[in-house]
């Protein structure tokens, strides 16, 4: 009898390590698909910015958060899954766990920036409550990236005010970007089936305290501005990134991203 | 199984001699990354932080550990790159902050003299030591440098970044 139980307790554990393995991974692969489908979109403005400072900032945002990519590529691979440069380079569209919002064109500079300053914010907090993860490597690596972190808000936090207070053409082009953003914006929070497992596991607090976080600091900066946050209550989030359901635009990305790489899997560099 | 017959100490001053690569004056013990040090029977251990995730010289500066310690005599050497222990610019040795200011870069002030970056607006020149001077850019050559003006020399200058 004492044996069957233990038998069966033995499985429950297995299971529940199972399970927090699986919300565990996903919530990575988000996280570092995400890091690296917007490292790679700032990284198309090098050469290209506005003014020279915007195409350094632009680049060593991009550089920062291919970083982050990495560790947290490294992160998943600690965890049993294939090689960062494996990971990165040779998966296809469906197997990208990236929010739609980072892999839209960069557009205009306004756009781009209007997207800096939505991600980044919720990016920055994300880190932030995850500094206190019960899973350590992980709370490790964020309170490693939080301090970069801040240098990204800065930037963003400067840009929007400056340009939300300028000429008629610079707040309507932004105001036109936030409304054309928003809905990818709040795509970022799209919920993880593991969600209450998270939670209650103390990795992480949740999408929905993110979210709420993330609208104080938008509106904290935007009533600044002479820019209105469009009524997100009404608004249908842009969904379906988080499990592999993307804009046409992510596949041509990766084609572009991985080009080198697939000239030679494996070349040492 | 044969012992490495150094000290922790012995090994510090080696890796005194091996450099950032980015910034040539300055060693990775002033620097602040190296974390732990540990002798292992024949094997020394290092540990290695990144001062930011996306900087590139990681893999010249584990190369460059090796090497240094391999000529010095140390059979095995394993360096871990880790954010067990999460860089800081208050890292920066006073003899590493020195040897910024002579290079020709503001070093970094306390990170604990402000709690939000936006009074980051001026820094000390390197050239005159005097504060009539504005951030151009957060974001400079490298992850760790932003680049500031010096309203008195007229000349632009960088300055490692406070993390």
């Amino acid at each position: 009898m004492i044996f069957w139980q233990r038998i069966t307790l033995f499985h429950l554990q297995i299971d529940w390590i199972t399970m927090e393995k699986i919300a565990l991974k996903e919530l990575l692969y988000k996280m570092a698909d995400d890091q690296l489908i917007l490292g790679h979109r700032n990284s198309e403005w090098t050469g290209f910015g506005p003014l020279l400072e915007e195409d350094i900032a632009f680049s060593s945002m991009a550089q920062d958060k291919i970083g982050h990519s990495l560790a947290l590529y490294t992160l998943l691979h600690e965890l049993g899954e294939q090689d960062p440069d494996t990971v990165a380079f040779t998966r296809n569209a469906n197997q990208f766990h990236n929010s739609v919002f980072t892999e839209l064109p960069n557009q205009e500079y306004d756009f781009s920036l209007i997207r800096h300053f939505l991600y980044d914010t919720a990016e920055a907090i994300r880190f932030e409550m995850l500094s206190t993860s019960s899973y350590e490597p992980l709370a490790q690596v964020a309170r490693k990236f939080r301090g970069e972190l801040r240098y990204h808000t800065l930037h963003a936090k400067t840009w929007i005010t400056q340009l939300g207070t300028a000429t008629d053409e610079s707040k309507s082009r932004l105001q036109k970007s936030l409304d054309e953003a928003m809905p990818f914006a709040l795509g970022l929070f799209e919920k993880s089936p593991h969600e209450t497992e998270l939670i209650g596991q103390g990795i992480f607090a949740g999408e929905e305290e993110l979210k709420k976080r993330w609208l104080l600091k938008i509106e904290e900066t935007l009533s600044k501005t002479e820019l209105i946050l469009p009524d997100w209550k009404i608004l249908q989030p842009v969904e379906g990134g988080r499990t592999g359901n993307h804009s046409e635009h992510l596949q041509p990305l990766l084609d572009e991203m991985s080009e080198v790489f697939r000239l030679e899997p494996g070349a040492e560099w | 199984m044969m012992q490495v017959s150094t000290s922790i100490a012995e090994i510090y001053q080696w890796l005194e001699e091996v450099k950032d690569p980015e910034i040539p004056v300055l060693s990775l013990v002033d620097l602040g990354v190296i974390t732990e040090v540990e002798i292992d029977g024949p094997k020394v251990k290092i540990e290695l932080t990144p001062t930011f995730a996306g900087c590139p010289a990681m893999e010249v500066m584990k190369n460059e550990i090796t090497d240094k310690l391999k000529s010095k005599g140390v059979a095995e050497v394993e360096v871990e790159i880790s954010f067990r222990v999460p860089w800081s610019s208050e890292f920066i040795s006073e003899k590493g902050k020195k040897a910024l200011k002579q290079y020709g870069f503001a070093p970094p002030p306390s990170n604990k003299l402000f709690t939000d970056l936006e009074i980051l607006g001026t820094a000390i020149c390197p050239r005159c030591d005097g504060t009539n001077t504005m951030m151009k850019s957060p974001f400079g050559p490298t992850l760790c440098r932003s680049i500031y003006y010096c309203n008195d020399c007229k000349e632009a200058f960088e300055q490692f970044k406070p993390l």
